[in-house]
């Protein structure tokens, strides 16, 4: 733009516009106050001794075999919920989308895919024991039915397996959420196209669809994974405090229950945000490569 | 085309992942009498009067996050549309933080810094504890209040409307609030459900706070007592489901889609 002389319309437009970011104020304030500073304070914290000073203590201490490991499990529950719920909602969307299933059944799986994925928290924790646990309709059914004593041969809803299997509750929607509208934009013509040149369908897939959702796929992972690894309140109703996830470890830091340094815990917060961060940075820049595919 | 058999094998799996726990908690729910089925657990969780005031509370709440999320969204996006469309980006980005920045690292943040010794000391009485949980909760629906607001705006010619509204003598107030508020309102209706639906069963910025909300109060109840857990999931997924099931009504009724659709 170049600065000319003011023109009678560009002085009517003025008069609203010296203050055009007071109208931006009310929020910015509210970014800052409620989520920018409160972060800012976990990741300074996580930098400072008690008494004000820059270290990298803290961070330092996170290497101890107890947080390590909390991280460690945290990591494989994630990965592991994030893996099997992009391989099974990429699985229940493909028959949707792709299967020739009846028409009327798309609607209903996307309606509950929306229920489901926002049904984690507590009452998911007890849809679960009501379930599976030991007095569970399926525990009880399995004994009952066919003699199987799910909780001799070893199986536990308190433990690493338990714990995906209840998360995949809400990651597998999440799946079929996003990916659902990704396999719509697969075009009819590429699939024909493939075929007139000869190709197998599993050459089409390998060579032709998968290559245009991969970033798709990869970025939901991602999404995945961080949603898993930040969620609190299913571990916490489920196994209480005896499943050390970092997320568990940090909620009974913050009510004052273990630990004693009280600095350790920005430090656990800021290591949460560094591998969330990561995460979801991989998801906005693959997806931004995904764009130009869905046309 | 005939169905696949591989799809009708993944979609019956899937359908019975998803059906066992919902029925099996169903089942769970009306065994609280012994030998037969009944409505007792049901009974005693509406009997509970910490059932209704924690309830009663995390409606209120959710109610509370809506306005004020509303107030805060509307007048923002229409603002950045109208005059900062190059801003567009940075306040995506903004709203979308509290998906990336877990929940309780956000509320940890709170507690260090809203404590009794700060310069806003809000934890220090039950009203400004009570404000900061709501904005918290705010904060928790930015990325879908955001979201549907800035949809519903892109479906109408905001800077048209907003000359047509000043050449006839209106302030800023009365466009926001008569013209583009109006425009929007499904928009945001779909915002606001998926709000409420996250609201009502929050449980970890409600606990850390210490706030007598539905969610810490089903937890509570999860580790004291055997079926009414599962008649509090019950009615918790119906919440849900009913909640989501407007936020979709809401979304389909939108110009957007609409136009998409046909």
């Amino acid at each position: 733009m170049t600065v000319s002389p003011d023109t009678p319309a560009k002085q009517a437009r003025r008069t609203g516009l010296p203050l055009g970011w007071l109208g931006l104020l009310p929020f910015a304030l509210f970014a800052l106050l409620f989520l920018i500073l409160p972060t800012m304070n976990i990741v300074v914290g996580a930098f400072q001794t008690p008494d004000g000073s820059l270290t990298f203590q803290n961070i330092a201490n996170l290497f101890q075999p107890s947080i390590l490991s909390a991280y460690w499990i945290s990591i494989r529950i994630s990965f592991a919920t994030a893996l099997l719920g992009c391989v099974i909602g990429f699985g229940i969307a493909a028959a949707v989308t792709l299967g020739n299933l009846p028409a009327g059944l798309r609607g209903p799986v996307m309606t509950f895919s929306g229920v489901a994925s926002n049904f984690a928290g507590v009452p998911l924790s007890f849809a679960f024991i009501a379930t599976l646990g030991r007095l569970g309709l399926v525990t009880v059914l399995l004994r009952e039915w066919f003699g199987i004593n799910l909780y001799s041969l070893g199986f536990n809803l308190l433990s690493f397996w338990g714990l995906t299997l209840v998360y995949l509750f809400f990651q597998i929607p999440l799946m079929v959420l996003i990916v659902t509208p990704a396999l719509d934009g697969l075009r009819r013509e590429w699939r024909e196209a493939s075929d007139i040149l000869g190709a197998t369908g599993a050459q089409y897939w390998r060579m032709v669809a998968l290559p245009i959702l991969t970033p798709t796929l990869l970025g939901t992972f991602a999404l995945l994974f961080a949603n898993s690894f930040g969620a609190v309140a299913t571990a916490y109703a489920l196994t209480g405090s005896s499943l050390s996830i970092v997320p568990i470890v940090l909620f009974a830091q913050i009510r004052g229950d273990v630990l004693q340094d009280p600095h350790l815990g920005y430090a656990l917060a800021f290591g949460m945000i560094v591998v969330t961060g990561i995460a979801n940075g991989l998801y906005v820049w693959l997806r931004a490569k995904t764009e130009r595919w869905t046309v | 085309m005939k169905p696949k058999l591989w799809s009708w094998l993944v979609f019956l799996i899937g359908f019975a992942y998803f059906a066992l726990p919902l029925i099996g908690t169903l089942e769970f729910s009306l065994r609280k009498r012994r030998g037969e089925y009944s409505l007792d657990a049901y009974a005693w969780v509406f009997e509970d009067p910490q059932f209704r005031e924690t309830f009663g509370y995390s409606v209120v709440m959710a109610l509370l996050t809506i306005v004020f999320g509303m107030l805060l969204v509307v007048p923002t996006a229409y603002w950045v549309r109208l005059k900062y469309p190059r801003l567009r980006p940075l306040f995506e980005f903004i709203t979308l933080l509290p998906l990336v920045i877990p929940p309780i690292v956000i509320v940890f943040g709170y507690i260090r810094l809203y404590n009794t010794s700060s310069f806003l000391p809000m934890t220090g009485t039950t009203f400004g504890t009570n404000m900061l949980l709501m904005f918290g909760y705010v904060t928790l629906s930015l990325p879908y209040m955001y979201r549907a607001v800035d949809t519903g705006l892109r479906t109408i010619d905001v800077r048209t409307l907003t000359e047509a509204a000043q050449s006839l003598g209106a302030g800023w107030v009365t466009i926001i609030g008569r013209i583009i508020l109006p425009n929007v309102l499904i928009a945001v209706m779909s915002g606001a459900f998926v709000t409420f639906a996250i609201v009502i069963g929050e449980f970890v910025l409600a606990a850390l706070l210490n706030r007598p909300a539905f969610g810490p109060y089903m937890q509570l109840i999860g580790a004291n007592r055997a079926y009414e857990p599962a008649a509090l999931a019950v009615i918790a997924f119906a919440i849900t489901w009913f909640c989501i099931g407007l936020m979709q009504l809401a979304s389909r009724m939108t110009p957007q889609s609409r136009a998409k659709r046909s």
